[in-house]
């Protein structure tokens, strides 16, 4: 990569809490500074410049027909193209509309439903474009970001971890909730990358990060009903955040059939 | 044997303190007894009793007065010996000249208080991996001072005795107690703790003391929760490398890595390089890792242990088989912990036991040359 | 509290001596093969330049700073180890920072670590090399032993393989050596999966070279080094030509993360590669290499 990368970062549907992560990181933004030429950052900067870059942040899915479109351009003008957060990887907590009835999803929502334009799913952006890395997490890990922009300074790309967040939920030394107090926790089934924050403060882990390396999900899903949930309360748990990655999607799915077929 | 009064417990941690040690004690956090930093005594999870099976564990109180009446929680002192995770070293770049600085050694001086004695086997285990070519390890490791408690309380998953690696400390201490109604009796181990131990203001043992003593192991003996067969282990896990135990075992197992991390000999680690945004300053750190990460076994033309089979095999085997050939002695020393920090409950011994009850289920698979 | 070590079968010292990164200056950079570069190195402090030795087939961790750190094995001449050679193919995240360094760039090592191919096992008999595509550069300080030392075999074959022209490694070499070490008794026989027209040599898999070669399974000593696929194709033709699995060696690779037995990477049933490897005798890990993801 050439002396100072041109960085760009782009905003689908999504909260912002992804790219809040670069700005309050207030010391890492002025190394940032120093190292790359931000050329398209509308939430930092008002200048606004044209593709090409050398590599984009994309945050948020896409949920509406100029999303569609909008990604292609983006992708059109961007040598590396990463999508960062649980919204552009794998839908986010609007991808919950996905599968009802998009209508009656807005009517609840929305006051003037009149004036919202949906696509019937929220999805991820590699649904719709090559991505060249995804980071996951709702937020993403700041460490974890900054982490992958300086590896990718040194011309190197960086392979996020997959292994679970229990992992670093016994790195360090939380007393683990499902076996100390039978609660549920998604931890198992999760990449680690938030350093097990959840687990931290004794609650069980919501998923944030997506599903690790291929995931055991059923048998964590039996876990969860010998804890005494029932099938619908295991999906919900599985439906949260990141409930649209198919390997959490199947479960869910498959424990409201099962408990749909027991009544 | 000398016997010492329950205030010379006291004396005892003060004593470690005043030495300098920083002294590390079982304590009670978020529902279970770890190990941290203890200020004396009073930190100390007295009245306190722990029940524990596969995949749970709870806290009870007992509302009688003994500081130790429980069994080991998910800390071991691989915790402080072999740290989660350590920076190794530093670089700084600039101008072309590269400069690398191991990261100086510890400074630290530990005084472990409670060690049961499975666990001072396992530091004995990974002296084995580390005294030589981790200088800071080894630092920690001769400057700590350990205390053990003789073991009256096993757990629900405690086999130690099967590994003969309990309940009673037989190496590895430089005092060990044995909690009695009213005090303790105490044995030195090494020449420091006899010193230590003549300004504790400890008297003689009595017989009926000693007899007490005695007994707490012996019924300790008769309580472990799980049992092993241990006869040629090695050769039972290598012959069944292709039973069909494995699959079963691996649509339960979540390689979630909670038996690896909370396993007292488990060694496993990643080295991990970062870089400052500007690419002049570098830190490698190695932390804990596990044979249960699929990127584990990495290599460019893939994954060697993609599945949940193989990687739960590299783990049963290791411990009970494979380390043996490396080490001279088991991975496994009996501590149960992996099995009730199971979030799922897998159980070492029933595995193994299930095994071993279909041994040969699968012939090993004739070598294939493809 | 002293403590007990008894089980380690490799010295303190030597131990020791591989676990400090050691900063080390690229001096040149060579093309060998698509993607594939040799990267002349010297070691920064003199003393520990002038102390540095290695033997054929081992390894250094070699470090990209700030990236990671990978196991790689020395492609030079053993009885120069002050020019230190590393040929890498670019594959992922560190070695595709290593294909950007140029003459002057730092980086570190940290070795060698290892079992050697045993050269002198083969003194008296002899010595067949088997090597597959990047397989070349670890059976390249061999045979330069070899050739060296060569009053002390009967026979030095050498047999290379790569899937096409443009993936030999070392190609001006290896014409020099088959067009004038021959005369020194160096037979070298080089073959790809798919020629094109300027190639001079054979056409097909290594295997096909074993009937030209005329292996006396009497008293050959064999080093095979490549993909593991090659090398179960290479070792059950010399099986069956009657090479006995003890006279068999091959070079293995496993993820590394330390290179003296303590990360637990490289495990391999009861081996550690990183030390009682990368070299192993045939029947040592024969019956390892047939079970599926151990
Ligand atoms: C004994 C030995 C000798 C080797 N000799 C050479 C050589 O002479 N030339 C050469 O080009 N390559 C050699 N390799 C392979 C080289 O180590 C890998 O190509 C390299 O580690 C890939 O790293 P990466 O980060 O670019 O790839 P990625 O696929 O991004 O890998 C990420 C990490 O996984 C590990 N890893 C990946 N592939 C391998 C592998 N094949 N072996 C071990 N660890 C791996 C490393 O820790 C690496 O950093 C050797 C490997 C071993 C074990
Ligand atoms: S609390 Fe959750 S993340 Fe932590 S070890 Fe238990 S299951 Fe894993
Ligand atoms: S394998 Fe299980 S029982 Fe054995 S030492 Fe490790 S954690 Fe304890
Ligand atoms: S069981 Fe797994 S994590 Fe534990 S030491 Fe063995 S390989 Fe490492
Ligand atoms: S055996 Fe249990 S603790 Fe170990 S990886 Fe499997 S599910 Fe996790
Ligand atoms: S490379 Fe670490 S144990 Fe072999």
């Amino acid at each position: 990569m050439s002396p100072k990368p041109r960085v760009a970062v782009f905003k689908m549907a999504s909260c912002d809490g992804c790219q809040l992560q670069l700005l309050d990181a207030e010391d890492a933004l002025l190394e940032l500074a120093g190292a790359i030429e931000i050329a398209n950052f509308a939430e930092a900067s008002s200048r606004l410049e044209e593709g090409p870059y050398d590599v984009t942040l994309v945050e948020g899915s896409i949920s509406t027909p100029e999303q569609v479109e909008q990604i292609k351009e983006i992708r059109a003008v961007s040598r590396f193209l990463m999508t960062i957060g649980a919204c552009a990887t794998s839908g986010g907590i609007q991808a919950l509309r996905n599968g009802r009835d998009l209508a009656e999803v807005v009517r609840q929502v929305y006051p003037t439903p009149e004036y919202v334009r949906s696509l019937e799913r929220s999805t991820p952006v590699a649904e719709h474009v090559k991505v060249d890395l995804e980071l996951t997490g709702c937020p993403v890990d700041r460490g974890q970001l900054l982490g992958a922009i300086a590896w990718l300074l040194q011309g190197s790309v960086p392979r996020p971890p997959t292994t679970p967040v229990c992992i670093e939920c016994k790195r360090r030394g939380y007393v683990c909730v499902v076996v100390a107090r039978g609660e549920p926790c998604l931890g198992p089934v999760t990449r680690t990358g938030c350093g097990a924050l959840c687990p931290a403060f004794a609650r069980g882990c919501y998923g944030c990060f997506g599903p690790s390396q291929p995931p055991n999900t059923e048998a964590l899903a039996r876990r969860f009903l010998e804890l005494g949930m029932s099938p619908v309360q295991v999906a919900e748990k599985f439906r949260f955040i990141t409930g649209y990655a198919p390997a959490f999607r199947e479960t869910a799915e498959r424990l409201e059939r099962e408990e749909a077929s027991a009544t | 044997m000398r016997f010492l009064d329950e205030e010379g417990f006291g004396r005892l941690m003060a004593l470690l303190a005043a030495r300098g040690y920083v002294v590390i004690g079982p304590t009670v956090r978020d529902g279970a007894i770890v190990l941290d930093r203890i200020d004396g005594a009073k930190d100390l999870p007295r009245g306190i009793r722990e029940a524990q099976g596969p995949g749970a564990y709870r806290l009870e109180a007992t509302g009688d007065h003994q500081l130790f009446a429980w069994s080991h929680g998910p800390d071991s002192a691989k915790r402080f010996l072999f740290p989660p995770r350590e920076v190794l070293s530093t670089a700084t770049r600039l101008e072309g000249e590269l400069r690398v600085d191991p990261a100086p050694l510890p400074e630290v001086r530990y005084a472990f208080v409670g060690l049961r004695s499975c666990d001072l086997h396992a530091i004995e285990v990974q002296d084995r991996v580390f005294a030589i070519a981790d200088p800071a390890y080894r630092k920690r490791r001769e400057e700590s001072f350990y205390v053990g408690v003789n073991c009256g309380h096993p757990g629900g998953t405690c086999f130690c005795d099967s590994m003969g690696t309990g309940p009673r400390c037989a190496a590895g201490f430089d005092l060990a107690l044995t909690e009695l109604g009213g005090g303790f009796t105490v044995e030195p181990g090494t020449a420091r703790g006899e010193e230590l131990l003549s300004e504790l203001g400890s008297r003689e043992a009595t017989g009926a003391e000693a007899a007490a003593a005695a007994a707490v192991t012996d019924g300790a003996r008769e309580r472990m929760g799980r049992r092993l067969e241990t006869d040629d282990l090695p050769g039972l896990l290598y012959r069944n490398r292709e039973h069909p135990r494995w699959d079963q075992v691996a649509s339960r197992c979540l390689t979630c890595t909670n038996c690896t991390m909370v396993c007292p000999t488990c060694f496993c680690n990643d080295v991990v390089d970062g870089i400052s945004l500007d690419g002049t300053e570098a830190t490698r750190t190695r932390e804990w890792a596990s044979c249960f990460s699929e990127e584990f076994s990495h290599m460019a033309p893939g994954d060697v242990r993609k599945s949940a089979r193989s990687r739960y095999r590299q783990w049963l085997t290791h411990k009970f088989a494979s380390w043996i050939d490396q080490f001279g002695t088991s991975g496994c020393v009996g501590c149960g912990r992996c099995i009730t920090w199971c979030p799922v409950g897998i159980d070492v011994t029933e595995e193994i036991a299930a095994i071993r009850v279909t041994d040969g289920e699968v012939a090993v698979a004739e070598e294939v040359v493809a | 509290m002293s403590l007990d070590v008894s089980a380690s079968a490799v010295s303190e010292a030597e131990i020791l001596a591989g676990v400090a990164p050691r900063v080390a200056t690229v001096r040149r950079v060579v093309q060998e093969a698509y993607e594939t570069y040799t990267y002349w190195l010297t070691l920064d402090d003199p003393v520990v330049r002038r102390a540095y030795r290695f033997e054929p087939g081992q390894i250094n961790m070699f470090g990209v700073v700030g990236v990671g750190e990978i196991p790689i094995s020395v492609s030079s001449d053993p009885a120069r180890p002050m020019r230190l050679a590393h040929t890498i193919r670019a594959t992922g995240r560190v070695t595709n920072v290593i294909k950007g360094l140029r003459p002057g760039d730092r980086v570190t090592l940290r070795g060698p670590f290892g079992r050697p191919w045993p050269v002198s096992a083969a003194r008296g008999g002899n010595l067949l090399v088997v090597a597959g595509g990047l397989g070349l550069a670890p059976a390249r300080p061999a045979i330069y032993r070899a050739i060296r030392d060569r009053g002390a075999f009967r026979r030095v074959i050498v047999l290379v393989g790569a899937r096409g022209p443009e993936h030999m490694l070392f190609r001006h070499e290896l014409d020099a050596w088959a067009q004038w070490l021959r005369f020194r008794g160096i037979e070298t026989h080089l073959t790809v999966d798919i020629a094109d027209d300027t190639w001079p040599y054979g056409e097909g898999v290594v295997t096909t070279l074993f009937p030209r070669a005329s292996i006396d399974p009497r008293v050959t000593t064999v080093f095979t080094c490549g993909p593991e696929i090659m090398m179960r194709f290479a070792v059950r033709d010399l099986l069956g030509l009657g090479v006995p699995a003890r006279r068999i060696w091959l070079s293995i690779e496993r993820n590394m993360h330390c290179g003296v037995k303590l990360c637990g990477h490289c495990q391999l049933g009861p081996y550690f590669v990183c030390a009682d490897g990368p070299i192993f005798r045939y029947d040592e890990i024969g019956e390892l290499m047939g079970v599926a993801e151990l």
